[in-house]
């Protein structure tokens, strides 16, 4: 048993949810207990989908159990199967499920549909979303594309010279809930399309089961996020011959080696070499005289395998940073951030429990935090400026505007979230150094805001303002008292109206009546 | 009672589990903590119910369940009792512990009232640890409330003296206008559970008088009345009628005139009345479809068709208890259709061919129905806001006539730009 306050993974069959809800014409079964959907608002109000996830909850209670759960089973199977017309069903069981052993999966195999079925089990006390999300990706290819298998030929990464067309690659990995995925992928589409290379299928985000079947088009694969598609490029690899690239093209370096390896896997002759510098800010904005500040700026890293190892890279080697703490939730990948925090000389930290990140991140004493949203909240308690890398997603990273972290545009993006957190802190500083000059308004509001310090100063000045009402009103104690209880951030205006109402009304005091007699007024 | 249609549905739904409660629960007992003891799936639903990100560490948790666990059962109540000891060593100040049951924690039988009772032997006058289920099999999400006061009335010593106790958790503001307003009517002895502090209980027996702010109490009020409590007949305090209603039934109890009643809270009533009318314009004649999920689903139903004059096309209600509705369901207009349970899709059917003007819903239907046009309100506002009481019915009727004018506004062209 494990103690857990907050997780920065969620439950295996939320991982096939981010599949299944990627997709096209695929439907999910999933034999679940009522509650269970709430990971419907995952994908509605995070990522702000405009459509439910394709999903039907079994919803099962208490008293189901003493009898037949496989008939509930089925009958749902069956309802769904009708109304949504999949063209691939997945069936699977979320964690209570599990124990009942009913085995959806083989129900609904039995039951005569023609279309293809993947059986997914997820075992649920062991196993976290990224997981989930991988295995559900990988049986899926695996099962429509085994009658293949025996068939094909091995893909040589040279067919397209035979076949005499540009050559074709596929991306695989990118999904909802992933971060900046559906950025990232136009980002890397863009810079193959200029290198002369076209893509074949984008999966599983926007994909349907003929794209899948048809990934063997392809002459090799790109893994764009180990976590999501290693299991499946593996299989790939094995079964058809299709290699499939190991750089993770976050930051310049790792960008044009990214390009490189897909020329070599290619044997494609690689002709604007001298162009892929300038091809991005990053290395001119990294270099001009201002960023001079940016030296040896102690930075702590936390946050998915990915992400993590390449922020590594790009901090040390692209902004001249010094890495101070680097560590990973994905157990998964925990060999590779280990060797990449050997090489900076430190040691990883590998956890599930963000009380333990923020520990580290106390004793680091960085300058600069990059992590995901919970290391943000640590960090804004600590003091300390944070850009947010990695999930887990927050409505925040769902931004409107185009903001890859792969690739030439995804360099920019990134000096400007990391950089302006830092100048922010600057400024921070000099707040603090200048607060005493006459220039500055009593309670200039930092960024990092509500520190308890500053949350002191507002409720200062509130009580100041209070005793100093200007047309010579009496708040009585009544009045204060449920003032205090209207929440701080519409205090102000609550008591700016309830003044202007005693005025009108000509009240010389206000009570807590006169408080909500405004209020009525007002509404 | 009015001619009120009543249907059953069964089939998938999308509802919370008890296991949301929390959400509300810890913030009203300050000096309690929340212990689910459940899968990863709890852990995730709840921080994703309820922002738990801004907490530097929040009241509440989860034991997560794991293979080694599920093997043997010895074995679990073993590990249980580690992970409360950590805890406890953890959280000092903590007097109250709910040990909250799960799905898996219930299927696997893991008898959480056995571990409740060894360990407030071993942290006796320490921690006092309570347990209740809200499990998704069992409960739906305001139903954990129900399961937590539940437990808690065993603990709840016998006390002959005269009083109101209301139950159901408020918002405290609105609470300290309830209790000022009684005081005036001429109620003293007035108590709240669940309470602010939760060593801070109240003593009940044959002279306490128990009025329901909830509607979603059904098995605490049957414990009540077994210690003896008399429990007041009344609708909900939504709305001036719910509140007004609700006034004067608990004043009929204590004895109290009717015209003292309407003296106290017709001021009251004026100036909420005089609120409501903006809001009332916006609503007036659209046509309303509820979705079943917090339970408050009939008492709304009936606000908004009595007080905004709203059209009710369905009401959903996750289950019904007609006994504790009775009064709110006699107020209810002719032929309203309600609904208990659900088939989620049959239901969103419904609500396609009705064409109404705003659904109140979960945040998982919402997005996905103001994509196709419709109007929605999430229900989870209704548990978070303070909505009870006279002077705050304009304010519950703004949830509802907020998305409504958001979409007036963004339809609409009324600058003229250069």
């Amino acid at each position: 048993m494990e103690l857990t306050l907050w997780t920065y993974e969620g439950p295996p069959h939320v991982g096939a949810m981010r599949i299944a809800s990627s997709m096209k014409d695929i439907h999910y079964v999933l034999h679940a207990p009522q509650g269970d959907t709430y990971a419907d608002l995952l994908f509605t109000m995070i990522e702000r989908r405009g459509q439910r996830p394709p999903v039907t909850y079994t919803t099962f209670q208490a008293r189901d159990l003493g009898g037949d759960t496989a008939e509930l089973v089925k009958k749902n199977i069956k309802e769904a199967v009708d109304r949504f017309k999949p063209k691939t069903l997945l069936v699977g069981e979320s964690c209570t499920a599990e124990l009942i052993q009913d085995q959806p999966g083989a129900l609904a195999k039995g039951m005569g549909f023609d279309m293809p079925i993947v059986n997914l089990e997820l075992p649920a006390y062991s196993k976290k979303e990224n997981w989930g999300a991988s295995e559900t990706f990988y049986q899926l290819t695996r099962t429509l594309l085994k009658e293949k298998v025996s068939s094909s030929e091995k893909i040589s990464p040279l067919r397209w010279k035979e076949l005499g067309r540009r050559p074709k690659v596929n991306i695989l990995g990118p999904s909802l809930l992933g971060f900046r995925c559906r950025d990232d992928v136009i980002e890397i589409q863009r810079i193959l399309s200029e290198q002369g290379i076209d893509t074949n299928v984008v999966a599983p985000l926007g994909a349907s089961p003929e794209d899948i079947e048809r990934l063997t088009d392809a002459e090799i694969n790109i893994c764009l996020y180990q976590e999501i598609a290693e299991a499946s490029c593996e299989w790939l690899k094995r079964n058809f011959g299709m290699e499939y690239t190991n750089t993770i093209p976050i930051g310049i370096k790792n960008t044009i080696e990214f390009i490189n390896e897909v020329h070599e896997k290619l044997d494609l002759p690689l002709t604007n070499k001298e162009e892929l510098e300038n091809k991005s800010k990053l290395p001119w904005y990294s270099k001009s005289v201002d960023s001079n500040y940016l030296t040896g700026k102690r930075v702590f890293i936390f946050g998915d395998g990915t992400h993590a190892i390449a922020a590594a890279k790009i901090a040390k080697e692209e902004l001249g940073f010094e890495v101070v703490g680097l560590g990973t939730y994905s157990r998964e990948m925990a060999r590779q951030v280990r060797a990449t925090a050997k090489d900076l000389d430190i040691e990883a930290l590998i956890t599930n429990n963000y009380l333990e990140v923020e520990d580290a991140m106390k004793k680091a004493a960085p300058e600069l935090v990059l992590g995901t949203q919970m290391e943000r909240h640590s960090a804004k308690r600590l003091g300390i400026p944070c850009s947010v890398i990695s999930t887990p997603m927050h409505v925040q990273d769902v931004p409107a505007r185009y903001s890859p972290q792969m690739g030439w545009e995804g360099a920019n993006v990134i000096f400007d979230d990391w950089v302006h957190p830092l100048m922010m802190g600057l400024e921070e500083h000099l707040i603090d150094m200048f607060k005493h000059d006459f220039e500055f308004v009593d309670g200039h509001q930092s960024h990092l805001g509500h520190t308890a310090t500053n949350k002191n100063n507002i409720l200062n000045s509130d009580e100041k303002k209070e005793k100093n009402s200007k047309e010579g009103i009496i708040w009585t104690e009544s009045g204060r008292a449920e003032l205090t209880k209207v929440p701080f951030f519409v205090r102000g205006k609550v008591k700016t109206n309830t003044e202007k109402y005693a005025i009108l009304r000509g009240i010389p005091e206000i009570s807590d009546e006169t408080l909500y007699d405004a209020k009525a007024y007002f509404n | 009672m009015s001619k009120v249609e009543f249907n059953k549905e069964t089939g998938p739904r999308e509802v919370f589990c008890g296991l949301t409660s929390i959400v509300w629960l810890h913030r009203r007992m300050p000096d309690a903590f929340f212990l689910v003891v459940g899968s990863r799936t709890c852990a995730h639903l709840i921080q994703s119910a309820a922002g738990v990100m801004i907490f530097a560490e929040p009241r509440f948790g989860t034991a997560i369940l794991e293979e080694k666990d599920l093997a043997g059962l010895a074995d679990a109540h073993e590990e249980l009792d580690r992970v409360v000891k950590d805890l406890i060593a953890r959280r000092p100040e903590i007097k109250t512990l709910f040990l909250v049951g799960s799905c898996p924690s219930e299927v696997i039988k893991l008898d959480l009232a056995t571990v409740a009772e060894k360990l407030n032997k071993r942290f006796l006058g320490q921690v006092r640890f309570v347990n209740y289920s809200g499990s998704g099999i069992e409960t739906t999400f305001t139903q954990g409330e129900d399961g937590a006061l539940k437990a808690l009335i065993p603990l709840l010593e016998s006390s002959n003296e005269e009083k109101l106790l209301l139950v159901g958790t408020l918002a405290n503001n609105v609470e300290d206008r309830f209790k000022k307003i009684f005081r005036n009517l001429g109620i003293s002895n007035i108590e709240s559970f669940p309470p602010r502090q939760s060593t801070d209980l109240p003593k009940i027996g044959k002279n306490t008088k128990v009025l329901l702010t909830q509607p979603y109490l059904s098995d605490t009020v049957r414990d009540l009345k077994h210690r003896g409590c008399e429990i007041i007949s009344a609708p909900f305090p939504l709305g001036i009628e719910g509140s007004t209603k609700w006034f004067l039934a608990a004043s009929k109890a204590f004895n109290i005139s009717e015209l003292k009643v309407h003296e106290i809270i017709s001021p009251l009533i004026n100036r909420s009345k005089l609120a409501l009318e903006s809001h009332k314009e916006i609503l007036k004649g659209k046509r309303l479809f509820l979705l079943p999920e917090s339970q408050l689903e009939i008492s709304l139903a009936r606000f908004l068709h009595n007080e905004c004059e709203m059209d009710l096309i369905e009401v959903g209600t996750p289950y019904l208890n007609k006994d504790l509705m009775k009064e709110e369901i006699n107020l209810l207009p002719d032929n309203t259709k309600i609904v208990e349970g659900q088939h989620v899709e049959k239901q969103l059917d419904r609500v396609r061919e009705s064409n109404p003007d705003l659904v109140v819903c979960g945040m998982g239907l919402a997005n996905p129905l103001e994509a196709e046009g419709i109007s929605t309100k999430w229900s989870i506002e209704m548990v978070f806001s303070p909505i009870h009481g006279i002077d705050q019915a304009a304010d519950l009727a703004g949830l509802f006539s907020k998305p409504l004018r958001r979409n007036q506004i963004l339809s609409s062209k009324t600058l003229v730009t250069h």
